[in-house]
């Protein structure tokens, strides 16, 4: 069976590395602190300027004048620093910040990603996306892996206007695990119950398989 | 010590016309110098071109202006929360220009410190590269971006002296020091006023050298946007 936002998370969550400078983006990646595992210690930089991002508040320890990149209430942690957007920019397209999870419209097999624009639509803009993916040594996508009208989003080419290019290097998608090579899109993992064929179905590109798939561990 | 104080919120916005351009600091609604936009959106003044991150919410923040149409152009990098937005934008009333948010901080950083322009990675093979200059470093291709300034800087800290000296708290900081630096005149709206001398030197977030007026508010408002907890 497809994952849903939470599993994607959850199977995500497995890829952070121990003592690590992480951005999550909005949407799905932010589910994955939820899901850090215990002998990991990783830190949260959101891109309004804080790093050291904890957990939401408690009802009613909520401060306005502490936010997340999704304008969410937050938390933080000991440790924490508060800085202005031209350093948290800094930290980002400087090459600090090791990991980069975001959501996507589209991503093609040569790691191009949209998100930022459907024309004529909806234009909501980029926010820190193209800086994050200009720059960052580390760019995991978390996505459906087909869109509301069940159309791949893992094209040989993006259709939409793109926001970065041949950044991506891995993809989770509720079906699959899909590293982004040279050679285009490998298949690495498939979800519970989701066979290689239903992936292959559900796939708007060329998938490299090599010997068995096996399934998530979550 | 000069002092910058003004007392009422009318000498703060003194001198704004038509036509002129206004950075705004805020993240969201978060930072927001919403006595000065409040003040602005009561003014006989339209044709705008607005600097800020984002373009407030239908009731609040820049929505006010953008009611009003008193903005003829923004220059924003995430414009997702307000609807009038949306409906100006997509039927053409309203020009928008929209850019990555590192880069829209740097251009205003720059503005203020004398840089006229930079080159970034940031939307090197995209829409927002087109008609830029590019030019290849180290291998990797970046584009150039140019400086911001402004007529009018608004921004909100949390703390400030009268010579200008501010203190921001939280996330509520995010663009207001780099607006501050970039505005010819900067408005600073601040919830505690103090006497000079009162501020540790050493803890001072924006220098006053960068603030014009300083005005202490009261009852801010602080709206959450997306209010999140936990039980």
């Amino acid at each position: 069976m497809a994952l849903d936002k939470n599993g994607i998370a959850k199977r995500i969550a497995q890829e952070l590395q121990n003592n690590t400078y992480v951005n999550l983006g909005i949407g799905i990646p932010t589910l994955i602190a939820n899901y850090i595992p215990k002998d990991i210690n990783v830190v949260f930089q959101s891109e309004n300027g804080i790093l050291g991002m904890g957990p939401f508040p408690k009802k009613g320890q909520e401060d306005p004048d502490l936010i997340n990149a999704g304008k969410q209430t937050i938390t933080s942690e000991p440790g924490a620093v508060i800085f202005d957007s031209a350093m948290s920019f800094a930290m980002i397209r400087g090459g600090h910040v090791q990991l980069t999870v975001l959501g996507a419209m589209e991503v093609s097999e040569n790691g191009d990603i949209a998100n930022w624009k459907i024309p004529g639509k909806m234009v909501k803009g980029m926010g820190g996306a193209m800086d994050l993916v200009a720059s960052s040594e580390n760019i995991i996508v978390a996505m459906t892996h087909t869109n509301r009208k069940g159309m791949s989003k893992l094209l040989k080419k993006c259709s939409l206007p793109i926001t970065g290019i041949n950044c991506v290097k891995k993809i989770i998608t509720d079906l699959a695990v899909i590293d982004v090579t040279s050679r285009g899109f490998k298949l690495i993992e498939r979800a519970p119950g989701v066979s290689v064929e239903d992936i292959i179905n559900s796939t708007d590109a060329k998938l490299i398989i090599n010997g068995e798939i096996l399934e998530m561990s979550l | 010590m000069i002092n910058k104080e003004v007392k009422t919120i009318k000498e703060a916005v003194f001198g704004v016309e038509s036509g002129m351009t206004f950075m705004f600091g805020g993240f969201g609604l978060c930072g927001i110098a919403e006595k000065s936009i409040l003040e602005l959106s009561s003014l006989n003044i339209n044709n705008l071109t607005c600097v800020s991150n984002n373009a407030g919410i239908d009731d609040f923040g820049l929505g006010l202006l953008l009611k009003r149409r008193q903005i003829k152009k923004m220059i924003s990098s995430y414009v997702g929360e307000n609807e009038e937005f949306e409906r100006q934008m997509l039927s053409g009333e309203l020009d928008v220009e929209l850019i990555p948010q590192g880069t829209l901080a740097e251009r205003c950083r720059a503005g203020g410190a004398g840089i006229p322009a930079f080159y970034t990675p940031a939307g090197h093979g995209t829409e927002v590269a087109i008609g830029k200059e590019e030019r290849t470093f180290n291998g990797k291709p970046h584009i150039l971006e140019k400086a911001l300034v402004a007529d009018f800087s608004f921004v909100k800290a949390w703390k400030g002296d009268n010579a200008g000296n501010l203190i921001f708290k939280g996330t509520a900081r995010n663009f207001n020091p780099l607006m501050a630096m970039a505005g010819k005149i900067t408005v600073a709206e601040v919830e505690e006023l103090v006497p000079i001398g009162e501020l540790d030197p050493n803890q001072i977030h924006t220098p006053g050298i960068f603030v014009q007026r300083i005005i202490k508010c009261d009852n801010f408002e602080k709206r959450i946007e997306n209010l999140t907890t936990i039980n």
